[in-house]
């Protein structure tokens, strides 16, 4: 018997709010937006986690500029402060090296973090999903049953296909949908919020493309002033 | 130290299974160490006996028994079948110890011998495991 599995729902029993944010593709903006709600929910005043579960492309600590910041052990481990944010990734273990992990392990790995991070109370723990409907969108609904389902997509036709499958699945699993979020919008097209809409998901808003992000990237400062000019239409 | 919450997880594994057992005392709980976690099994059944002595009546009086499973790796490239043992003499204590933290790690630092892949299994040893119990 796997041991991890049974002390996952303890870990995380004082975290009032789980949000995965998800969008089935890759480059359409989660990792940003996964760290900008966190920063925003920490300057609020809320203890907020963050979580970053693409180990194979893990990038929140480039979005937050981090560096160095390492988890500490205290029967378990306690996840490093970041920017007030409470953060836990493949990073810490993996540095700067490729982690060449297939599915079975990426799972083992995932159930390790869960199991050994101490989170502490929190108001929200954020998790940077992969791109992908596998193991670890299923890992994250079979562990962690509290977890709400936040999507990002662009207004692409493509991204939209996967968007719908995602949706989907999550439907036919009863997980939580909190809504689908339109990111680096170029025009003024109502298609995608109509396309959602009909599939009965929330359409919480649309972000304009932001031509100067980019540049704020790694300067925790320079997004959050990026995104205050640019909010959530 | 981190076995700490792993130990955790064995106690709370144990007390479900006593209860799917209905099980009144449990007398031994039999743990496998698998060797690519590197954790050391006498301390490990040391922070065990400290976590049954708040966590359950049934199981305050149990033995705890451990056996270490030699961690076997498998390229899924080449075929190539080598022990962990073998490509630890070759990590730093550094890099051990991450894979200590999270097994998994090792497809970051260990090569396949034959053929440098990182593709490989686990096939054998990955971590700590809940044998069995034992009770009445």
């Amino acid at each position: 018997m796997d041991p991890r599995l049974t002390i996952i729902e303890r870990r995380l029993k004082d975290i009032k709010r789980i949000i995965a944010v998800s969008g089935g593709k890759g480059g359409v903006g989660k990792s940003l937006t996964a760290s900008v709600m966190a920063l925003i929910f920490s300057r609020l005043g809320y203890k907020t986690g963050l979580l970053d579960l693409d180990f194979g492309g893990p990038s929140i600590h480039t979005v937050l500029g981090l560096k160095g910041a390492l988890p500490r052990e205290e029967k378990g481990i306690i996840p490093p402060d970041a920017h007030g944010i409470k953060f836990m990734s493949i990073i810490h273990y993996a540095g700067d090296n490729p982690s060449p992990i297939r599915g079975i392990d990426i799972s083992n790995a995932m159930i390790e973090l869960l199991a050994i991070t101490r989170w502490g109370r929190l108001d929200f723990l954020i998790i940077d999903m992969p791109p992908g409907i596998g193991d670890s969108t299923l890992d994250v609904i079979r562990l962690l049953k509290r977890a709400e389902f936040l999507i990002i997509t662009t207004e692409s036709r493509v991204t939209l296909d996967v968007v719908n499958k995602l949706l989907n699945l999550l439907k036919e699993l009863k997980a939580p949908i909190i809504g689908v979020i339109e990111n680096m919008k170029l025009t003024r097209s109502s298609f995608l919020s109509k396309e959602i809409g009909a599939l009965d998901v929330p359409f919480l808003g649309e972000i304009d493309f932001d031509s100067g992000l980019e540049d704020a990237i790694g300067n925790v400062d320079h997004i959050l002033g990026s995104y205050s000019k640019d909010p959530i239409c | 130290m981190h076995e700490w919450a792993l130990a955790e997880g064995i106690v709370s594994t144990a007390l479900k299974e006593a209860e799917r057992g209905k099980f009144t005392e449990v007398t031994r709980i039999n743990v496998k160490i698998g060797e690519l976690q590197q954790i050391d099994g006498d301390l490990f059944v040391s922070l065990l006996k400290e976590i049954l002595q708040v966590e359950d009546p049934k199981l305050k009086r149990a033995e705890v028994v451990f056996e270490n499973q030699e961690a076997i790796l498998k390229c899924r490239v080449c075929g190539h079948e080598w022990l962990f043992s073998e490509s630890k003499k070759g990590l730093s204590d550094e890099d051990a110890e991450l894979i200590h933290f999270v097994p998994e790690i090792a497809h970051v630092y260990i090569r396949c011998p034959a053929c440098k892949s990182p593709d490989f299994e686990v096939t054998k040893g990955r971590g700590v495991w809940l044998e069995s119990i034992e009770g009445e």
